[in-house]
């Protein structure tokens, strides 16, 4: 048995928070921000004096791309929060490092009860400045990007379809298959009053939709919007005095083993990025099989993430995520394995992660109204991905 | 009318990679290689992560290289950005895992595939020499 040995296994979910989701906010990011952090506090039970962690990813960006307007200091500082530890950057495994750092400050003895946020403006930039999401701009850069900001790949759309290509060009993975994957979120989405998009589309849709950057469609693409989403994570005894049934986290897995670039990733990585390393690293933490987990809340940012999953986490070999995926029944509400169930970031809005963390949390405590899964689920995955970025981690309902 | 196509975004160069962005004013590719064990360390580095030796420089490779992922950008980002264009990873002859970004020029795009060989050419802005790959001529 994989026991305690693992500090995440001591650490819990015990509250989630998310603000209104939308393509242009009525209020600035730090309201959105607060309201998310109260919902949580709240959700959990817990009183802002109670919290004495908190962490986000990947920490005020402090420009107008709405990629990151709240860094972990404002929002401390706003809510008068007295912490024995905070973290806020964007050098981790992935878009959950946020919460593998709060993990490692409870499981180190710092806090008992870490607030974990992400929030994101990138709906009202782009509305403000059409390219609010270029990664770099006139002028010289600095840093790994600069080895594509020449060449005009300064979009992630255009700088993802090159892993897309390559994960066609290796697995043979169709469009077909990765038009299930969004046709699949949008049909959750359109259960779920929350997200951005809701209006239900077809496979014909997905392929009507505009080619942006071969094989990279609009409708492989998640959703810029405002937002913000918290999640309290607890130690696993405090957590027993929460409001909610406990959530243990059963198994992280943040390593890093292919080269932290997004050129250089090397071999297989290419294609499955660095799923791969993370993925090994949570099952070897724990003694659950893929068999053993009720819903995916999978990386969405593009709809080959997902597929990339199916395969690292194990649900099917590289090469068959074809036919896992198949006609789209297996991954619906209904199916074996039911993923990205509140619409993931493709429909519910770019989140970048902590969406789906939510809707994990969400599905375990059955609180999914319309797109609750029906029958009893205990087990959730949530992932990472984008290139060299990777992450991901189980929870377990006790 | 059409605006004016934006100025590709450039890096800042420093003692290290000074001469991959400028080796192009000479004809040449300049990729580090370690003096010791003759291993190329892309980007570059002073640092020879097999052999540990500190002594690594930029030294021309023949340019020659091979696609492994592209794809043809067909939105336009920007105001006045060319459209349609090639932006690929190539790796070279002389080490695959050196593994390069870049755009494919001097072909129709949509005829652009993976493993297709390929060889360097440069564009030069301002004082960079940017390497672009082109279908080999020979």
């Amino acid at each position: 048995m994989k026991n305690q040995t693992y500090g995440e296994k001591n650490v819990a979910v015990t509250g989630i928070g998310m603000s209104k989701i939308s393509r242009r906010a009525d209020k600035s990011a730090l309201a959105l921000t607060i309201d998310a952090c109260m919902e949580a506090i709240e959700d959990a039970g817990l009183k802002r004096s109670d919290i004495d962690g908190v962490a986000s990813y990947p920490g005020a960006d402090n420009n107008a791309s709405g990629m990151s307007p709240v860094g972990v200091p404002q929002l401390m500082d706003a809510l008068r929060l007295d912490v024995n530890w905070f973290s806020g950057g964007g050098e981790v495994p992935g878009q959950l490092g946020a919460v593998f750092n709060a993990i490692g400050a409870i499981a180190a003895g710092y806090c008992r009860h870490v607030l974990v946020f992400r929030t994101v403006f990138e709906g009202t930039a782009r509305k403000l400045n059409r390219t609010a999401n270029a990664s770099a701009t006139g002028g010289r850069n600095y840093g790994q990007i600069v080895h594509y900001t020449p060449y005009w790949a300064i979009f992630a759309a255009v700088q993802q379809a090159l892993y897309f290509q390559r994960y066609m060009h290796d697995y043979g993975l169709t469009s077909e298959t990765t038009g299930r994957i969004a046709v699949n979120n949008r049909r959750n989405a359109s259960l779920n009053p929350a997200a951005v998009y809701r209006t239900p589309f077809t496979l014909d849709d997905y392929f009507n939709s505009e080619m942006l950057a071969t094989p990279v469609r609009m409708y492989d693409c998640d959703v810029p919007c405002d937002g913000s989403v918290a999640i309290l994570l607890s130690r696993a005894d405090a957590a027993k005095d929460c409001r909610n049934p406990v959530l243990r986290v059963e198994s992280v897995g943040c390593a890093q083993k292919v080269r932290y670039s997004w050129d250089q990733i090397r071999g297989e990585a290419l294609a499955r990025q660095a799923t791969i390393s993370s993925s090994e690293m949570m099952w070897s933490r724990t003694d659950l099989k893929p068999s053993d987990v009720d819903t995916a809340q999978f990386y969405d940012g593009f709809t080959f993430h997902t597929a990339a999953w199916l395969a690292s986490a194990g649900f099917c070999k590289p090469g068959e995520e074809n036919d896992f995926v198949g006609d789209g029944s297996r991954i619906a509400l209904e199916g074996q394995l039911p993923i990205n169930t509140g619409g993931g970031q493709l429909s519910l809005g770019r989140m970048h992660a902590y969406g789906q963390l939510h809707e994990a949390a969400t599905q375990l405590w059955r609180r999914g109204g319309d797109r609750q899964i029906k029958r009893d689920i205990n087990v959730s995955i949530n992932t990472t991905a984008g290139g060299p970025l990777s992450g991901c981690m189980m929870l377990v309902k006790e | 009318m059409q605006p004016d196509a934006p100025q590709r975004p450039l890096p800042v160069t420093n003692e290290d990679t000074h001469a991959f962005w400028t080796g192009g004013e000479r004809g040449e590719l300049m990729i580090y290689r370690c003096e010791n064990c003759r291993t190329y360390v892309h980007p570059p580095a002073p640092f020879c992560p097999e052999c540990e030796s500190r002594k690594v420089g930029p030294e021309p490779v023949s340019g020659k290289a091979t696609v492994a992922t592209f794809t043809v950008n067909h939105r336009q980002w920007l105001p006045g950005l060319p459209v349609p264009y090639v932006v690929a990873l190539v790796e070279l002859d002389e080490d695959p895992t050196v593994r390069l970004p870049t755009n494919i020029v001097g072909i129709d795009p949509e005829k652009v595939t993976i493993g297709m060989p390929v060889e360097v050419t440069f564009e030069q802005v301002e004082d960079l020499f940017l390497p672009m790959f082109q279908p080999r001529k020979d």
